[in-house]
């Protein structure tokens, strides 16, 4: 019983596979970075030898650890198997307010890192799959001072990568601060590119102690499948715990 | 006491924790967190514990009244009593006026010197008798005495030796046209409070009042505001302090209140209500005597991936004895204030439609 219940996010997301762009959105009232700690559990996971690169720009390295450690994921042990590199963001400042071209400095240095990382797991033998993280891009923007079409190029950059290397992206981003126009393209060009498109939003009536809130699974499916109604759309409650999450029909929870 | 008994390796933990927990006002919290008082012991209590060491706290103002001051004279006010450093930055021309304006903790006359001598007495008794076997609890016991959080005489002001000793750095937001000035002293200030090992020996409070107020010179520039507000998040984090930025979000576009919003680790906004609402009076009891209210939109989550539910998020702020700061849940909540979105119109369009309205 519990197991199934656990599972109801990744059956909405489908088989783990490489080459995968999972966007995660999420409202000042309800966080949806636990769906990023679940892929990064996932991704870790002992029985596979999966690479995480992960690019923090609201948390040091302290709270996942913490976070994940809860769920039963040393990410310094893994970390120390190369199996997860951390690039600490956190004040990383690409405008430095003398000019514009310093500002694509950063980014540019932080793509470079990124492919460096790639280019390094992806030569080392073994089947893996390499996912890149990213906590959050709104983040990114604020520290570009606001040219959002430097981050567009930079996560296009990233994107890149998926076609060369069969990378995996999970990028989380706040939705609530796209709601007037003239900011769009940075939510609406990451879900173009997304393959599953996760919304955390909070219940309509309220958050109580048990329903934490509401998850909408968006499933493009994949081009190898055949069928043509391979969209699929999913919503179901969760409620987040230390270590685990409950995810749940309406009105199914016990 | 207990050191008497042999300590195995699970107890080394309790040993560096209570080492921590010797740091005048800090305590600590679930997760490896510690907490630093608000000055407000219901906000504190409604917190958890306070406000997490190494975070942003972010107060929305009302444009109509200052309550945001009450929450920022209250947390400073306990700094100082905690003797530790501060820095408080504002609009004004002369930011140490502030610290005039401070609140004195409640007289120790009334109420402490009741309580006290009987604590005191059963403090006693016990060490006398059952120390053996009480010995750590009562420690525990008055560690907590040690006024964790202050109730605030709101008609006193603070004696001036609290803060004629100590380190208060004051800025005034006006001076510059850009915020590197004030970004540069947030960092000295939390580069001198943090240790180069990790460890916390003192914990600081930045207080920065009106952030995006039009007297400053670089209130139109939004993309710089919410760079200093992440730089100052990430110092705040590294280092063992918490940063208040109060703020009128009427004048920061709704786009980037958002990103605001999102940037805070614990989210509060007050708010004034108006004085002849005949709808609300009717809704709530104690209508009379309430200063205005309080709402907590998001707790700060640190280390930890469960968010706070809070059993109720508005709170009326009333003032004991017309002195002390109290929150007390409503007792019968409004209808349309109670949930924290539509909470800025539906005030505000109850409060205009009832200004003709004298009922006496």
């Amino acid at each position: 019983m519990d197991n199934s219940r656990a599972n109801l996010l990744e059956e909405a997301v489908g088989i783990n596979k490489g080459g995968r762009v999972v966007a995660v959105e999420d409202c000042v009232e309800t966080s949806g970075a636990f769906v990023l700690y679940h892929f990064l559990k996932r991704s870790l996971h002992p029985d596979s030898s999966d690479v995480v690169i992960f690019i923090a720009f609201s948390h040091p390295f302290s709270h996942y650890e913490r976070i994940l450690r809860k769920m039963g994921c040393n990410l310094t042990v893994h970390r120390k198997n190369h199996r997860f590199v951390f690039l600490d963001m956190l004040t990383l400042e690409c405008p430095d307010r003398n000019g514009k071209e310093r500002r694509q400095d950063g980014l540019l240095a932080l793509y470079g890192e990124i492919e460096k990382a790639v280019e390094i797991y992806s030569s080392l033998e073994g089947s893996r799959t390499i996912t890149i993280m990213i906590d959050d891009v709104s983040l990114i923007e604020v520290a570009a001072n606001g040219s959002s079409n430097h981050v567009l190029d930079f996560l296009h950059y990233c994107y890149t990568l998926k076609a060369k290397y069969g990378c995996s992206f999970v990028t989380l981003n706040h939705e609530d601060i796209y709601s007037s126009a003239n900011m769009l393209p940075l939510i609406l060009q990451p879900e173009y590119f997304a393959d599953v498109i996760i919304k955390a939003e909070p219940l309509a009536t309220g958050l109580a102690s048990d329903v934490h809130g509401q998850l909408t699974v968006l499933n493009k499916g994949s081009v190898c499948d055949l069928g043509g109604s391979s969209s699929k759309v999913r919503n179901f409650h969760f409620r987040v715990k230390e270590n685990i999450v409950d995810y749940f029909y309406p009105g199914t929870q016990t | 006491m207990a050191s008497s008994r042999p300590r195995g390796g699970s107890f080394s933990r309790n040993i560096s924790s209570a080492a921590t927990a010797q740091i005048p006002g800090v305590k600590l919290g679930p997760n490896g967190t510690s907490f630093l008082s608000s000055g407000i012991p219901d906000l504190d209590q409604i917190l958890g514990g306070g406000f997490t060491l190494g975070s942003l706290v972010m107060v929305m103002e009302d444009p109509e009244a200052p309550h945001h001051m009450l929450l920022l004279r209250n947390f400073m006010s306990q700094g100082l009593i905690h003797k530790q450093p501060l820095l408080y930055a504002s609009p004004e021309r002369d930011p140490r006026g502030f610290l005039g304006t401070l609140p004195s903790p409640m007289a120790s006359k009334e109420e402490k010197s009741n309580e006290r001598p009987s604590e005191q007495d059963a403090n006693l008794r016990i060490a006398w008798q059952y120390k053996k076997y009480f010995g750590e609890q009562t420690e525990v016991q008055r560690g907590g005495k040690a006024e964790y959080c202050n109730d605030f005489d709101l008609r006193k002001p603070l004696e001036r030796h609290f803060y004629s000793g100590q380190r208060v750095d004051c800025i005034s937001l006006r001076d510059s046209p850009n915020l590197v000035p004030l970004l540069e002293r947030c960092s000295t200030f939390s580069a001198q409070i943090s240790k180069s090992d990790g460890n916390i020996t003192c914990a600081g409070r930045i207080a920065i009042q009106s952030l995006c107020s039009p007297q400053c010179d670089f209130s139109d520039k939004d993309w710089e505001m919410l760079s200093f507000i992440r730089s100052l998040k990430g110092m705040v984090r590294s280092s063992g302090a918490v940063a208040v930025i109060s703020f009128p979000p009427s004048l920061v576009s709704p786009a980037f209140l958002k990103r605001w919003q999102h940037l805070a680790d614990t989210l509060i906004s007050v708010k004034a209500i108006p004085d002849e609402d005949k709808e609300l009076a009717k809704l709530l009891t104690g209508y009379q005597d309430m200063l205005g209210l309080l709402s907590v939109h998001k707790v700060a989550r640190i280390n930890t991936q469960v968010p706070a539910i809070l059993e109720a998020t508005t709170f009326s702020m009333k003032l004991r004895k017309r002195r002390a700061l109290v929150l007390e849940c409503l007792n019968q909540a409004p209808v349309d204030g109670s949930s924290g979105s539509s909470y800025g119109t539906s005030g505000a369009c109850s409060g205009s439609s009832k200004t003709g309205n004298l009922d006496f």
